[in-house]
């Protein structure tokens, strides 16, 4: 399929037939001018295929501190541009992702957005992940007025403080502080201590949770931090060994979260651990932490293992089915489903505008209702009147390791 | 009270690989005064090689280590032929831009070849920790302290009691002379460099399962490394020992009593109070070398 489009497009181009075409391109390597011909013909294919796609921008981490979960999600990104082909694209046309790496890092993921918003000339775009690169790259969407799906982060300063071009569809903190609110007497919840990664995703996160416990009278202990790329966290930890609460609520990505759980076990560190924030990947704990991982409970927003409990089983079936089809390892299905809703969310809203402008979608993301994998996505408005951003509201389930084992608490 | 200890034993472990980290770069910033930027890129070189070896050829946990340690002493010994000596002689500022421009090559090279997922190695050691009344420690930690401490004490016999150690000192201190004595320069250069890369390649390899292995790695390692020589002073190695324990004791005391959020700045806040007051480092010697 490809090879004929080439051909019938050099054919036209030069005006030739193909056994012509190629004797001419033998002639051509004779007299050594191959390669800016080739040069010209890729560029001019190129061109030519620009026209025919409609592209998504996509800003993720796929090195650094958040390397896996951006690399997760990427993959679930393409599983629904993918799908949204096969079936015959978007307004005609195919859908096409343009990714791109911010390495972890605020300032490259405002680089990053500018890149494809100015130099790609994306409408629309997806990311970017961590809080902190999402708040980097909010000043970008309101300069050049694009909006874009906010696939994890969880930072309730990303709906508060008037960005119209904002939509969410990953819970905000205090989302699952309240979702987590039903279940703290079952856990009998005293005293509760927190280590958190020292950005706007966990000190939020620590600031939300305190706020709902302090409601329900429990006490809140030490708040300690951590830097994103810190890879020893045994002096936090130590320290709270020896506090007197019985929890300790953690908020950080996989990569981190593992090196905690070995390095609290190592430590003789004995309390209960609750993490937040949904980039776990229980399984990649399992495997890399081992035994380390036993007891501990996590508040995620999907649920891969138990596809029959979400609110969209055949979907998610689906999308399981595919994850697996393309050898990725099963541990990053759980982040991954963001990258997928997220595409499918875009999309979606680029259908309905009719045509792949900026101020077309983001009206058309007000109107649209997209079965996500964790519930409808549909945008309401969050922050200051006038310029509210769209937060969507997914659910939210606390699940518990067990013997090596994933099991479902009801919340 | 039991707190505090931890926080010792805590640093302690610690304590050991920053020194190891440190004697590879004092060897190399402060002996052959080249501003080694591969350092942390090595580091990150020997976690991969401990990641294929043990993973991909299924080799044992402790055969690996030594193989690691050479694979860094060849990859430091081909830098050293390929860019140093070339450039041997040129002003500070030239070497300095080629190591940056090789540190980024590796670094993405390692990018390429591995991805940017982090890998995690498995070890022998049992999951359960030593526990010493109020105090444990995870036997792999041990290992990696014992480890370092082995490394260190034939690094500094090395260079203070072969005659190889005695070539180094004598080309690093006067090269012609050192030359006139019948020492081969040229061999000596590429020795040191080789021996200091091996080091951070061994770090490295017993860091790496010890934490996640990913491109990155090195950059942070590398940082701490730059800070434990110029606490310990240049080409001290003595000094970047006990440099990489105050280094150590700064972070865990730092962030068990005082702030965990500035972890990180705790050491640096005590570099830049050397450098104010002393700025040849703590243990500089009249005679720098060796």
């Amino acid at each position: 399929m490809d090879r004929s489009l080439r051909q019938t497009a050099e054919t036209t181009r030069f005006g030739l037939r193909i056994d012509e075409q190629r004797r001419l391109e033998n002639h051509m390597t004779r007299t050594f001018k191959t390669i800016p011909a080739i040069a010209l013909a890729v560029g001019l294919l190129g061109g030519a295929a620009e026209a025919q796609t409609i592209k998504i921008g996509v800003n993720e981490p796929l090195t650094g501190a958040f390397a896996a979960s951006g690399t997760y999600v990427v993959n679930g990104a393409r599983i629904a541009a993918d799908e949204i082909n096969a079936k015959g694209g978007i307004l005609g046309k195919k859908l096409e992702l343009v990714i791109e790496d911010n390495k972890s890092n605020p300032t490259e993921a405002a680089a990053v957005a500018e890149k494809l918003i100015t130099s790609d000339k994306v409408p629309v775009l997806m990311g970017a992940w961590g809080s902190s690169l999402t708040l980097a790259v909010m000043p970008k969407l309101m300069e050049y007025e694009t909006p874009m799906v906010v696939e994890t982060s969880s930072s309730g300063k990303i709906t508060t403080t008037g960005n119209p071009y904002i939509f969410r569809i990953s819970p905000p903190s205090a989302i699952e502080a309240a979702a987590f609110k039903g279940i703290v007497d079952k856990l009998e919840l005293k005293k509760v201590d927190f280590l958190v990664i020292n950005n706007d995703w966990g000190r939020g996160t620590a600031e939300d949770f305190s706020k709902m416990m302090k409601e329900k009278g429990i006490t809140v202990g030490a708040i300690e931090t951590m830097d994103q790329g810190a890879q020893d966290m045994s002096a936090q930890l130590s320290k709270l060994k020896g506090t007197d609460s019985e929890t300790i609520i953690v908020t950080t990505a996989v990569d981190q979260l593992t090196l905690i759980f070995k390095q609290a076990a190592a430590l003789g560190l004995k309390k209960r651990i609750i993490t937040t924030g949904g980039s776990q990947n229980p399984d990649q704990i399992i495997a890399q932490a081992g035994a380390a991982a036993n007891g501990t409970m996590h508040l995620t927003t999907f649920l891969p293992w138990f596809p029959e409990k979400t609110p969209n089983p055949e979907a998610t079936s689906y999308f399981i089915a595919e994850w697996k089809k393309r050898g990725y390892d099963f541990a990053g299905c759980t982040e991954s489903f963001r990258g997928y809703d997220g595409i499918r969310t875009a999309a979606a809203a680029i259908e309905k505008a009719g045509k792949a402008e900026p101020a077309a979608i983001k009206a058309a993301l007000w109107d649209i209702k997209v079965k996500g994998l964790n519930g409808d996505i549909v945008f309401r408005k969050s922050g200051p009147q006038g310029k509210e951003s769209g937060q969507s509201q997914p659910n939210v389930y606390l699940i518990e390791i067990t013997d090596g084992k994933i099991g479902m608490k009801t919340l | 009270m039991s707190e505090f200890l931890q926080h010792l034993i805590n640093m302690l472990v610690l304590g050991g690989t920053y020194a190891l980290l440190g004697i590879g770069l004092t060897l190399i910033f402060g002996i052959m005064n080249v501003v080694n930027f591969t350092h942390g890129v090595l580091y990150t070189f020997g976690a991969y090689i401990m990641f294929i070896v043990v993973h991909q050829l299924g080799v044992n946990f402790f055969l690996a280590l030594p193989l690691a340690v050479v694979a860094g002493w060849l990859l430091g010994a081909v830098i050293e032929l390929t860019l140093l000596r070339p450039l041997r002689g040129s002003d500070i500022d030239t070497t300095m831009l080629v190591m940056i421009g090789a540190w980024i090559a590796m670094q993405s090279g390692a990018l390429w070849i591995w991805g940017g997922v982090a890998k995690s190695v498995t070890t022998p050691f049992p999951e359960a920790p030593l526990v010493l009344g109020p105090v444990s420690v995870s036997w792999l930690r041990l290992f990696v302290l014992a480890a370092a401490a082995m490394l260190i004490v034939v690094t500094y016999l090395l260079i203070n009691r072969t005659k190889l150690g005695c070539a180094m000192r004598a080309t690093f201190q006067d090269q012609d002379t050192a030359s006139l004595m019948g020492v081969n320069v040229d061999l000596i250069y590429t020795s040191t460099f080789a021996i200091g890369s091996s080091l951070a390649a061994a770090a490295g390899a017993l860091l790496g399962p010890v934490y996640v292995i990913f491109p990155q790695m090195g950059d942070l390692a590398a940082v701490k490394a730059f800070a434990i020589v110029i606490l310990g002073g240049l080409g001290n190695i003595t000094g970047a020992v006990i440099g990489g324990f105050v280094l150590a004791l700064a972070e865990e005391l730092g962030a068990g009593y005082v702030s965990s959020g500035y972890r990180d700045a705790m050491g640096f806040l005590i570099i830049i109070a050397v450098l104010i007051f002393k700025p040849t480092g703590l243990f500089a010697r009249s005679e720098r070398v060796g």
